[in-house]
């Protein structure tokens, strides 16, 4: 009976062990301290060429205001893999590693780390949120009032529909979307308040809530639209491909948002900002908070659209081509 | 290190008990009912929604969070009403009703995400009555009542004559009908208990990091199986306070695997595998020890 016991007590402990040994073997050993002076901890979603992107510009335009990976910077990377309460345990250890300064990418980062550093001077500062006063971490765009601040995504919808409305003009615009997203709900609503002066007379709404129901969402706009726009949405920005097949096998014209999640996937245009230099407006924030600024009085940041992505080969697909004049304006075509 | 320490252990501790109420709903159903019920996904999430749209809404957060746990309830009664009432299986019933909480949860929460940084919840209320200052403190002080209370209702509950009932219709359901036992409303108060349990735990988990949002549920079921897994092959547990109790160590230990392994700089895309390996440890250690034994072995089971 004895012995049973202690078979036990060595299983659970060996067990333990193994678990520990796991862990270690499969994360590589962490590295020594060199002579730093502040802590950055950085906190993604998930992994995704927008929100890396960010990432890079963010430490790339500290380098450029002096600091330095490696040298007087210290960078802890994190990311969630996609699961939210992970999010908040990312945070928290930010906060157990009294880290000069939090850089969230995205949403619910953004969240979780503006709600752990409650209570301590902490200051956050984020890349890839839309609306941060709709979300709750600020109090207005303005004057941010707690300890958050960043740089907004916002992308301008007006020109980027009317970048596509000057290519081909559509009296009916199809609409693909996840309504489970907060920024899209925001970018269609920007949409339908400017429809009038674009000369759309009417918004048809297509939602998809995974990527498996896009293809279908695509398919009932079929016959009910003119052309379709997609704004910049997670959920259709990973099945574009079914959106751009229906579009080119009915001749409709697909028009995007955000270059790199949607427009080179297939669209005809795309106007939008690069996340690289998003990352590098929040960068320019930290800086001035690591100078001793403080964050609850610095502007949110927007950040300017640099890219206007235009495909001849796509328009011809769908049966249009763009005007030469249109065509003048790319910062970026395709290469087929 | 000791500082690491200091706090890692309490946030595991934390987390291992908020996110106990999850195992332990999933432990009620799989386990206590062998009813496979997947609407968690969707019950988790729709707690943080209602606690958090009434919340903003001024609602007293206690009151609030108690509401969460009667739409959970209901999500759970949904999902066994079909399995007993239709005669819809239980995997798909469940899969039904966690799908059809994703547009429930968009419609509850007006979008996708709702925000809480600035308003009252039962941490902020508890941390002003008791004079708390540390954040860690306070959420544990809260944590630990809920999950005493849970556990103390729970305990009684599964011993009174109705809850001895509910486990013999997991163990044989054939027999229990035949002792003129009504195994539909059995199966109905367990799965709703169950998602009751859920829901609760998503309402505490959306105040501890002040925001809700339709995604938050996703994973859930897999983290409530892991744990329960873990808590029994470590703790081998004997009777309900103790399995209960179990559950919530494998929580623990589950949460405490996954911030170490985060501490330690791992990389996101093997996060999951985590995960994986962690139950398969669990699931492997009590067949090799009893190997070891040289103890009669029975044929692998294919469920």
């Amino acid at each position: 009976m004895k012995n049973k016991r202690i078979l036990k007590l060595v299983g659970s402990a060996c067990m333990v062990v193994v678990l520990t040994l796991t862990l270690v073997f499969i994360s590589g050993c962490a590295d020594g301290d060199g002579e730093v002076v502040y802590k950055i901890g950085v906190t993604q979603i998930a992994t995704h060429p927008a929100l890396d992107a960010a990432r890079e510009g963010f430490i790339d335009q500290m380098a450029d205001e002096g600091y330095v990976d490696g040298e007087n910077v210290e960078y802890i990377l994190r990311n969630a893999a996609g699961d939210l309460s992970v999010a908040a345990t990312i945070a928290d250890y930010f906060v157990s590693e009294n880290v000069d300064l939090i850089f969230s990418i995205a949403t619910d980062c953004t969240q979780a780390a503006a709600a752990a550093v409650e209570g301590t001077d902490i200051p956050v500062v984020f890349a890839a949120v839309t609306d941060p006063v709709e979300i709750g971490v600020a109090d207005s765009w303005e004057i941010p009032g707690g300890q958050v601040t960043g740089a907004s995504d916002w992308a301008d919808v007006e020109a980027q529909v009317k970048l596509g409305m000057d290519i081909y003009p559509a009296e009916r615009l199809g609409v693909i979307y996840n309504a489970g997203e907060v920024n899209s709900v925001v970018q269609v609503d920007e949409l339908k308040a400017v429809k009038e002066s674009l000369g759309i007379t009417e918004i048809v709404e297509a939602t998809a809530a995974t990527t498996a129901d896009v293809y279908t969402a695509a398919q009932s706009l079929v016959g009910q639209v003119d052309a379709i726009w997609v704004p910049s949405d997670n959920t259709v920005a990973v099945a574009i491909d079914s959106v751009v097949a229906v579009c080119e096998d009915n001749d409709i014209p697909l028009f995007g948002s955000d270059v790199s999640s949607i427009g080179r996937g297939g669209c005809i245009s795309a106007y939008g900002l690069d996340y690289y230099v998003n990352g590098q407006t929040a960068a320019e924030l930290a800086a001035r908070i690591l100078e001793g600024e403080d964050p609850g009085s610095i502007a949110i940041a927007m950040t300017p659209m640099t890219i206007i992505y235009l495909c001849e080969a796509a328009a011809e697909r769908m049966g249009i081509t763009i005007p030469p004049e249109v065509l003048a304006t790319a910062t970026e075509v395709c290469e087929e | 290190m000791l500082d690491v320490v200091g706090h890692l252990l309490p946030f595991s501790l934390y987390e291992g008990l908020v996110f106990g109420f999850v195992a332990i709903g999933v432990y009620l159903t799989f386990r206590v009912l062998g009813f496979p019920d997947l609407t968690v996904d969707g019950s988790f999430a729709l707690g943080g929604a209602v606690a958090a749209v009434l919340i903003v809404k001024d609602v007293n957060p206690f009151l609030a969070t108690l509401a969460a746990l009667g739409a959970g309830l209901c999500a759970g009664l949904a999902t066994s009403l079909l399995n007993t009432k239709l005669r819809i299986p239980a995997l798909l019933a469940g899969i039904l009703v966690m799908v059809a909480l994703y547009s429930i949860n968009l419609r509850i929460m007006g979008g996708a995400n709702v925000g809480l940084l600035r308003e009252v919840t039962i941490f902020t209320l508890t941390s002003q009555f008791l004079g708390l200052e540390t954040r860690i403190a306070y959420q544990l002080v809260v944590a630990g009542v809920l999950a005493i209370v849970v556990f103390f209702i729970l305990n009684w509950f599964l011993r009174t004559e109705i809850g001895l009932a509910v486990r013999a219709t997991g163990d044989n359901e054939q027999m229990v009908r035949g002792f003129g036992v009504n195994t539909d409303m059995t199966t109905i108060l367990g799965v709703s208990i169950s998602n009751g349990l859920v829901a609760l735990g998503g309402a505490v988990v959306a105040q501890g990091q002040k925001f809700a949002d339709v995604g938050m549920g996703i994973g859930m079921i897999v983290m409530g199986l892991a744990a329960v897994i873990i808590g029994e092959a470590l703790f081998r547990p004997k009777g309900v306070a103790r399995l209960l109790l179990a559950v919530l160590g494998g929580t623990f230990i589950y949460r405490l695997v996954i911030s170490v392994a985060l501490r330690l700089g791992m990389a996101p895309g093997d996060l999951k595998l985590i995960t994986a390996v962690l139950v398969i440890i669990a699931l492997a250690v009590p067949y090799l020890q009893k190997k070891v034994q040289r103890e009669w072995l029975p044929p692998a089971t294919r469920w």
